[in-house]
């Protein structure tokens, strides 16, 4: 043991032989990890290929069927979180686990132990402001979380790992909801965490970021770990992609278009919402063109939600006007826009877009079952149905057991894929598009970005509304920057950067 | 008129009224833990009625009132931790485990009881808990008589409001318990176990309400009958609401019905309006409606209340 402190060679983290199976599928097959202190490791795959397993194996969440653990040479038993927090893992999750109606320094000291009976809230502040000070990662602590924004809930998360003293710091796709400004300061704290020994684990599907944050890449595909590179200068998005998927993946080609005729207006949108009126979306004027895709930028929560459903005709703006392809909508319903030519993706895939606790035939034609040749007098025709559900599935390659199965079996990926087929049956002129890539894995983007490109050249016009900006860049033609319900830029995407729209989407005034 | 007003608003009233609190306040704060752990505990009413017969049942022939309390609060924690079976560990619909634990509870009481006593022509009684003056603070006038002179049962449910206030806000306990309720998922990644939590908070309103159950049996009336309860548990349901899922403001929608069950007493007794007496017995529980709808418009529940617990699965 000492020749291995003298060479410095000893892992913080050293996973062995990791297993894990749920029923026939090996999640994790036999996976070695290594991660040295003050190593920021970042570790890539598609959705399903086990990353996620892993972590809630290091932190407690499952327990693995085989392999061990050892964390400073020290073999350890995790059986639940409790004994992750003891040995030093702490993990931020996608999904934030805080409880907006408490404060900042309640989230901190929840399984905490008390002095005698009481909560301890004087060691905890300072702790938190000693945090604070040594990774610039400052929150105030009286502050109810759902009064703070995405970024700095965040910072909680770290906050609150580093208050249980983690050494091991899991990200899990840490900056799909932040700007790009934001990003940078999480990436600050990160290096600072790095420079003070913690040794980090940074998931992300974002390669760019990746990339710049990262001393080392982990690739896992199919429940195994299958390429460990140094992150040095050699290393490239393409490369990493096709470690990804085990097949090169060639980037949609953006072939320049004329924009044509408007076939989207909206002028001076007003929408107010609830019993209290609250003012979701304030004047927005927006023009769709034919050949075009207007992406739509924004921190979550600014108004693109309504957007999307007031083109959708889900919801009714209470001033304003819309016009499709020229023409006036009055009281706008899904049906009625739908007959004008909008197709609509819904943020919420598996709640408003699919039935999942239906078949994927039943899914799949909700919208189009009032069509001749799916029923005739208001009687189904099943068999012209699945005929077109089999097409579906052939032509878009959704990975499925069938037409029949529970909607809700498929993955992410082809749950979208199914949304898409259908949309797109609607032969639309405009789609309006919510966080379509959200959860994807790289190959199944760059299919759902493939079919947004076609649509443009065959000059039809998608409004495209992500929170993702290289997703917006890689495609738009024009960005809009929503903020607090207003379009606060109206962008040329080949002229702008994301330095300039992350600025708009944090609120700073239009140049 | 201001002869009624004379009548009713006297020291009896607001002594009636803390004492017919009391039952209430013991349950509505049991639903009140059982809530803050994100589980709805509909077996309140059957819990309360199954408990005033074994802690009647108990007291009766162990000549133990203390002993039937006891007894009470263990068949509480009993069907408090089967619902917690049903709702933790299986994750089975709160609203029917709720109900079916009720429905059971209250066929227990009646089954056990008639196995016990038989169909008897005078029912059983005991000699219910006597009035425990506290030395000094019940001389007070107005207020000794009003807060100082009760069985000590009530003492100690009012007691109860500043210790679950103090345990629910200032103790590790407590804040594990709210985020529990408010976000099981935070609430396990600090490494907290959920399901061992709710199970608590479900043991110990079920503790609560078996006492409160025997308040009945035991303090209020001096014997079991199958009407003993007759609403008051789903009463408390309103109540939790109306107090906001807050100790003291419970303490206070308990001191609200209290007010207005001593109300309708009095006047059903005083003969001065002429009505069937069920329409004052309605009274408090359209109160309780009433007060909810206007108050308890912007509560807002615990955010995870009703939803089963799972680990994050694949």
């Amino acid at each position: 043991m000492p020749t291995d402190v003298a060479s410095g060679k000893r892992p913080l983290l050293s996973m062995r032989g990791i297993e894990k199976r749920f029923g026939a599928l090996r999640a994790n097959a036999s996976v070695d990890l290594e991660l040295s202190s003050g190593e920021v490791l970042g570790l890539l795959g598609e959705n399903g290929a086990g990353k996620t397993t892993l972590m809630n194996v290091l932190f407690g969440m499952y327990s693995a069927d085989a392999g061990s653990i050892e964390i400073d040479g020290r073999p350890m038993n995790i059986a639940r979180p409790a004994d992750a927090l003891d040995a030093g893992v702490g993990m931020v999750h996608q999904h934030f686990h805080l409880v907006p109606r408490h404060s900042v320094l309640e989230n901190l000291m929840v399984g905490e132990p008390g002095r005698g009976l009481k909560l301890d809230a004087e060691s905890a502040l300072v702790r938190l402001r000693e945090i604070a000070s040594r990774y610039g990662l400052e929150l105030d602590p009286e502050t109810l979380v759902g009064d703070l924004t995405v970024g700095e809930q965040q910072r909680l998360e770290i906050v609150k790992a580093l208050f249980r003293g983690a050494r091991i710091l899991i990200l899990d796709e840490p900056t799909s909801v932040l700007t790009p400004q934001q990003t940078e300061s999480l990436f600050r704290a990160i290096r600072a965490m790095a420079t003070d020994g913690v040794g980090i684990i940074f998931i992300s599907h974002k390669l760019n970021e990746v990339i710049a944050i990262t001393d080392r890449l982990a690739v896992m595909r199919r429940g195994r770990v299958v390429a460990q590179v140094e992150n040095d200068a050699t290393l490239t998005r393409q490369k990493l992609a096709e470690l990804m998927c085990g097949h090169p993946i060639l980037p949609p080609e953006k072939r320049p278009t004329e924009s044509g005729r408007t076939l989207l207006k909206l002028a001076g949108i007003d929408v107010e919402l609830g019993p209290d009126h609250r003012r979701k979306l304030s004047e927005v004027t927006l023009d769709v063109h034919a050949g075009e895709i207007v992406g739509v930028a924004g921190v979550s929560g600014n108004g693109q939600r309504e957007l999307a459903e007031v083109v959708a005709g889900v919801i009714s703006p209470s001033h304003g006007a819309i016009e499709v392809d020229g023409q006036a909508v009055h009281a706008s319903t899904p049906r009625g826009m739908q007959r004008l030519g909008v197709a609509h993706i819904p943020e919420d895939r598996m709640g408003a877009g699919l039935l999942t606790t239906l078949p994927l035939t039943d899914s799949v034609m909700l919208p189009l079952a009032h069509k001749s040749p799916f029923s005739r007098f208001g009687w189904i025709n099943r068999k012209a149905v699945r005929k077109f559900v089999l097409e579906q599935i052939e032509k878009f390659d959704i990975r499925t057991e069938g037409p029949d199965v529970r909607t809700g079996t498929l993955s992410g990926g082809n749950l979208q894929k199914a949304l898409l087929a259908r949309e797109l049956a609607l032969d639309p002129l405009v789609l309006v598009a919510a966080q379509p890539t959200r959860g994807l894995d790289v190959a199944a983007v760059e299919f759902v970005h493939a079919q947004f490109l076609k649509l443009r050249a065959e000059g039809r016009g998608v409004l495209l509304i992500s929170e993702d900006l290289e997703e917006l860049f890689a495609i738009s033609d024009r960005i809009v920057v929503m903020y607090e319900g207003r379009i606060v830029g109206d962008l040329d995407a080949s002229v702008t950067t994301p330095a300039e729209v992350g600025l708009l989407m944090a609120g700073a005034k239009a140049a | 008129m201001s002869d009624i007003f004379e009548q009713i608003f006297q020291i009896g009233f607001f002594t009636a009224m803390v004492r017919v609190a009391t039952p209430l306040l013991l349950a509505t704060l049991g639903e009140m833990f059982s809530e803050r752990s994100g589980v709805l505990n509909l077996g309140i009413e059957g819990i309360m009625l199954l408990a005033a017969m074994t802690g009647f049942s108990a007291g009766y022939f162990s000549g133990s009132l203390w002993l039937g309390i006891v007894v009470a609060a263990m068949t509480g924690i009993v069907f408090g931790a089967l619902m917690g079976l049903l709702t933790v560990t299986l994750g089975l619909s709160q609203h029917v485990s709720g109900l079916g634990v009720t429905l059971l509870c209250s066929g227990l009481a009646f089954f056990g009881y008639r196995l016990v006593f038989g169909q008897p022509s005078q029912p059983p009684n005991v000699a219910a808990f006597e009035s425990a003056p506290v030395p000094l603070l019940s001389e007070l006038p107005v207020l000794g008589p009003i807060l100082f002179d009760h069985v000590t049962l009530v003492y100690l449910a009012f007691l109860l409001v500043p210790v679950a206030a103090f345990v629910l806000y200032r103790t590790p306990w407590g804040l594990n318990l709210r985020t529990v309720g408010e976000n099981p998922h935070a609430a396990a990644s600090a490494g907290v176990s959920v399901a061992w939590k709710r199970y608590q908070a479900l043991m110990i309103s079920g503790a609560l309400f078996g006492i409160g159950g025997a308040y009945f049996s035991l303090a209020q009336f001096n014997a079991f009958t199958f009407g003993v309860i007759s609403g008051r548990g789903w009463v408390c349901i309103a109540l939790v609401v109306l107090g906001r899922w807050d100790p003291w403001r419970c303490a206070f929608a308990a001191l609200l019905f209290g007010a207005v069950d001593a109300l309708q007493l009095r006047l059903q007794s005083s003969g001065v309006i002429d009505l069937p007496f069920q329409v004052f017995l309605l009274l408090p529980f359209l109160i309780t409606v009433v007060a909810m709808a206007l108050v308890a418009r912007n509560a807002r529940a615990p955010a995870a209340l009703l939803l089963p617990y799972r680990k994050e699965e694949r």
